[in-house]
């Protein structure tokens, strides 16, 4: 089974890479980007093909390691 | 005194804290990562500065759930004390003996350089040989030194006096000399208990005159007459 975890920085918390990748993008003349906020993206094989259990052990490895719940927000997806 | 230095994959400041340590009177045992216990009659725990699992993911990520990071959790539950200094205080943080993280410092540059602090508090195991808002002049070298932590951490960290050092300039402003955007300026931290001390400059490096100076001494001093 494959899943997908994303990370994001919650709204409010300062991201200066964020900010970083928003000047590049800007100054090179491309319109229409208002604001850019950066995160991470884990692609995660499982070896269970319940989909609720696999979602159980995500969620397990977001709160003990993928994310830090003082500045992060995480969501996970189960591919299938 | 009897400290633990703890060195993970990626760890470099474990020589000079070691030495700064024995400088200063204490009984200094290396300890590895994977180990399960601390050697016997750990009084102190140091978590050294370096980049531990090249701070990948998040800086301290990794090095907070080394299989050492247990007994360090049990040490400091038990009311031991536990020096957390640069990516020591990221592991720290990460291992959830201090509140708050370590994110990439405002200005987005590695910034190393001699930095005033302010000492806020004497009282303490780890500052009792400075005195009382006493500035001194240690050395910074990170990428992720801002402090951040949600309103109410923070509240509860000013009313309780958990703040250890301060960044200043060198008449004591705090105002105008925070090289990374911590939230009120803040170098370093304490647990409730005032056991735990998590910390980004380099005390350890400001041990000799012949490299700059000696203002980091008494930190270690202080530890060292502590037991």
């Amino acid at each position: 089974m494959k899943a997908r975890v994303i990370v994001t920085l919650k709204n409010g918390v300062l991201d200066p890479q964020g900010k970083a990748i928003e000047g590049a993008l800007k100054s090179f003349g491309l319109e229409g980007v208002d604001s850019v906020r950066q995160g991470k993206v884990f692609d995660i094989e499982l070896s269970a093909t319940d989909k609720a259990k696999a979602e159980a052990v995500l969620k397990e490895a977001c709160e003990k390691l993928l994310a830090n719940t003082v500045v992060e927000n995480y969501k996970v997806e189960v591919l299938g | 005194m009897h400290a633990a230095v703890i060195t993970f994959p990626g760890t470099n400041r474990e020589g000079d804290v070691a030495k700064a340590l024995q400088q200063a009177g204490a009984k200094v045992t290396h300890a590895w990562h994977a180990d399960y216990d601390l050697p016997a009659g750990t009084d102190l725990v140091v978590l050294p500065g370096g980049f531990a699992y090249g701070d990948y993911m998040r800086t301290g990520a990794i090095a907070a759930r080394a299989h050492i990071m247990d007994a360090v959790r049990a040490h400091a539950a038990k009311g031991g004390y536990v020096l957390g200094i640069c990516n020591g205080f990221q592991v720290a943080c990460e291992a959830g003996l201090l509140p708050g993280i370590l994110m990439r410092n405002a200005g987005l540059k590695f910034v190393c350089r001699m930095q005033h602090l302010k000492v806020v508090r004497t009282d303490t195991v780890f500052s009792s040989r400075y005195a009382h808002d006493q500035v001194i002049k240690v050395c910074i070298a990170h990428g992720e030194g801002n402090y951040v932590c949600d309103d109410e951490t923070l509240v509860r960290l000013e009313r309780d006096g958990r703040v250890a050092f301060r960044y200043c300039n060198a008449d004591g402003d705090i105002a105008k000399a925070n090289p990374n955007g911590s939230r009120n300026a803040i170098a370093g931290i304490y647990s409730e208990n005032l056991r735990v001390l998590g910390m980004m400059p380099h005390p350890e490096n400001l041990i000799e005159t012949l490299v700059g100076g000696t203002d980091g001494k008494g930190l270690f001093e202080s530890l060292a007459s502590a037991a």
